[in-house]
């Protein structure tokens, strides 16, 4: 029922994603490796709702639905802030600090 | 009657608070205030008439009129706002009550175009009152009220004229000298009310013989203790110094508060707890030297001061010296005699000093000239303009010199026979009335050079001024007039055998007296020729003192105060009185100015507190924010490692 190898696929999509959000500095890319993420955890769910029943495979069209409105809500932002500031590198969008 | 005894002081306390809501509402109501002011004061007067009499015939003890409970603090300890009426406080209110009544009476003329007059009245109705309730306390607490109280008000009245700072200056120093000695008596009656259990005057001497004994450790410190109050409120070396600055105030203060009335209560204290003193006979010793040296330097000092008030003031001290010399003896009655009998004639030369200032400073307004008014240089041949001062500070003069039959000669001579017969068993007493003699020598002397200076000769001041000195009205030489008769006859208070009296105040005292004097060293009084021979001595001091100090005046050029040449050598230790002032200066008051502002102020406030404490939480708080904000530097990529690593460190911890 290949558990472990899908388990082990998502580790390695996840640890991807979590390696792009921290070295990417373009947001988009960013936004994209948050989305790999997301996907990632959604196969882990999917790969468990065999063994522990089909909550996990309801719980993953609750990630697609907010995983949808985060990129609309996200993908705004980001538009918003390149039209503002004309990047969206995120090595200069540091106007918020101490 | 007697129970009406409060009255005395509820009168003065009234008229204080009367007055003092006018000077707070409408201060020009002159004539309103005098009219409350002298009139309580006599009202008090009429009542100490009235208790004195039935007191001649009440039980020896004296009557003890309680009031209220004031302080039940224990079972064995209640304090009782009560008065003791008893034949030495009944001595202590009519001299309060009459010659305060006379001050008061004199004070309407002398303070009249002050501004401050309703002021003036309150402050010395208060004092009054005060100084009824020190000699009437039945108990250490009750007296102290009055104790506290007229120091209070003697340092309102020497600083009345307090926008000069020198006068609020002098007004303080006397405050705290007052708080050293005030200091000893409170660790007295904390040692008393621990050791004999009580502090009332009655209890306290019948208790103490039992309990404390004779010259032990116990009852030796707290006659000590008791005895540094008496130096700070009396003026003793080594707490004199504030008494000759004290003469900021108008000079009616200087007469009641500063001669005739507050500062006796140390001598007055002496003798209520005389039987504690009695059974402390190393005290004695200390009591009586002390008296016998204040005596001496004070009427030293006084020889060359050119300012009326402070020879005055000087002579003061050194009378007061003679006082605590008869009380350190054990004479009690001679030192009260002689409290009573200079209470009489130092008011009169004070007041008579006040006319004598206040013609001065009106001639000199009159006659647009500038003078120091107290300035005896500026003085002379003042007898043919002023002859009602002159005459009447003249008697004044030979009362306190001692020239028989004025007053002061009975008491004084007292004090020293007293001295010289305990010198027979303890020669320390000896040295005592060798120096009082000495200082009765000095006392004629400076007094004679204060008249012949003012009085005698010729004026110094200019025609211009002279032209305008003339004797006080009426109302300031009226009471000027009483005291003189006082002076005169008041000796005959206690006109001893050789006179032809019979002690009279020797023997109103003894119901109060007796037992302190039984407890005390027995005193062969010397008789006949040795007695003899010593009043020829003091009368001889006297002479010699009076014709000596007119003769050395009269000869001399008394040079105006802005041409006086510097004096050199021992003259100038006299006027610099010995330094003492600026010995103190360097020895305290530089000292403890130099620890507040050095290590107070800059050392603990300004570094430890200021910098360290305050300073260095903000300094904390600082550099936490600091740390906080290199954390939040805008980069998203930092914050989520941040996160990452707290997430990965969380789910080891979950993990374990």
């Amino acid at each position: 029922m290949l558990l472990g190898p899908s388990l082990a696929l998502s580790a390695v999509l996840f640890a991807i994603g979590v390696a792009g959000v921290l070295v990417r500095r373009n947001a988009i890319v960013l936004f994209m490796c948050i989305e790999l993420m997301l996907n990632a955890v959604n196969l882990s769910f999917v790969a468990l709702a065999q063994v522990h029943g089909v909550s996990g495979q309801i719980m993953v069209f609750f990630v697609m639905t907010v995983a949808a409105a985060e990129a609309a809500v996200g993908l705004a932002i980001i538009l918003a802030v390149f039209r503002h500031t004309q990047t969206v590198d995120l090595k200069q969008l540091n106007l918020l600090k101490g | 009657m007697t129970e009406l005894v409060w009255l005395a002081v509820l009168l003065p306390l009234v008229g204080a608070l009367c007055n003092g809501w006018i000077a707070a509402t409408r201060p020009h109501q002159k004539q309103l205030v005098s009219v409350i002011g002298v009139g309580v004061l006599v009202g008090a007067f009429v009542v100490s008439v009235l208790v004195a009499f039935e007191t001649a015939h009440a039980p020896d003890a004296g009557t003890k009129v309680q009031l209220w409970q004031w302080m039940p603090v224990t079972e064995r300890l209640t304090i009782d706002l009560a008065f003791l009426v008893d034949r030495l406080s009944v001595v202590m209110l009519l001299v309060i009550t009459g010659v305060g009544s006379l001050i008061h009476i004199f004070s309407v003329g002398y303070m009249r175009a002050d501004p401050g007059y309703a002021r003036y009245f309150s402050y010395l109705n208060l004092f009054v009152a005060f100084m009824l309730v020190l000699v009437l306390g039945a108990s250490l607490p009750v007296s102290f009220i009055g104790w506290e109280g007229v120091g209070l008000c003697s340092y309102l009245l020497i600083g009345f004229w307090f926008d000069d700072t020198a006068n609020a200056d002098a007004g303080k120093k006397a405050f705290l000298a007052n708080r050293i000695g005030d200091f000893g008596v409170l660790v007295a009656m904390f040692l008393l009310w621990w050791l004999v259990g009580t502090l009332d005057f009655v209890e306290l001497s019948a208790r103490a013989p039992a309990v404390l004994a004779v010259g032990g450790t116990a009852v030796t410190t707290i006659t000590l203790l008791i005895f540094l109050g008496c130096t700070g409120k009396s003026a003793q070396i080594p707490l004199h110094v504030w008494l000759p600055d004290a003469m900021a105030g108008p000079t009616p203060v200087s007469a009641l508060i500063h001669a005739a009335t507050m500062v006796t209560a140390g001598v007055f204290l002496v003798v209520r707890t005389g039987v504690l003193f009695s059974l402390a006979p190393a005290t004695q010793v200390v009591v009586a030297v002390t008296g016998a040296l204040t005596a001496f330097l004070a009427a030293s000092i006084a020889l060359r001061q050119n300012d009326i008030k402070k020879v005055l003031a000087y002579s003061t001290v050194s009378q007061l010296g003679y006082m605590f010399i008869g009380v350190g003896t054990g004479a009690y009655t001679a030192g009260i005699f002689h409290l009573v009998t200079h209470a009489f004639f130092k008011a009169l030369l004070f007041l008579g000093a006040g006319s004598v200032i206040h013609a001065m400073h009106h001639a000199a307004h009159a006659g647009h000239g500038h003078l120091d008014a107290q300035d005896l240089r500026n003085m002379g041949g003042l007898r043919r303009t002023m002859p009602w001062t002159f005459v009447l500070m003249g008697l004044a003069t030979l009362a306190i010199s001692g020239v028989p039959p004025f007053a002061g000669f009975f008491s004084k001579d007292e004090i020293l026979t007293a001295a010289f017969a305990r010198g027979a068993s303890d020669p320390v007493y000896l040295l005592c009335w060798a120096l009082g003699l000495a200082a009765a020598l000095m006392t004629a002397f400076y007094m004679a050079r204060l008249m012949a200076m003012a009085f005698l000769g010729r004026f110094r001041g200019g025609d211009a001024i002279e032209a305008h000195v003339h004797d006080a009205p009426w109302v300031m030489t009226g009471p000027l007039v009483v005291l003189g008769v006082l002076s005169v006859v008041g000796g005959g208070l206690n006109l001893p055998s050789f006179a032809g009296g019979s002690h009279l105040l020797t023997h109103w005292l003894e119901p109060v007296t007796a037992q302190a004097i039984a407890l005390g060293a027995p005193v062969e009084h010397p008789h006949g020729v040795t007695e003899y021979l010593l009043i020829g001595g003091a009368v001889l001091a006297a002479l010699g003192g009076l014709i000596a100090g007119v003769g050395w005046t009269v000869r001399r050029v008394i040079p105006r105060p802005a041409d006086a040449p510097a004096s050199r050598g021992f003259a100038r230790l006299l006027e610099a009185k010995y330094y003492i002032d600026e010995l103190y200066h360097h020895v305290i008051v530089a000292p403890v100015l130099w620890i507040s502002r050095r290590v107070l102020w800059q050392g603990v406030d300004q570094f430890l507190v200021d910098r360290i404490a305050v300073g260095g939480t903000a300094r904390v708080a600082q550099g936490l924010g600091w740390v906080g904000s290199r954390l939040q530097n805008g980069q998203v990529t930092f914050y989520v490692a941040i996160f990452v690593v707290g997430a990965i460190l969380i789910l080891r911890t979950l993990a374990r």
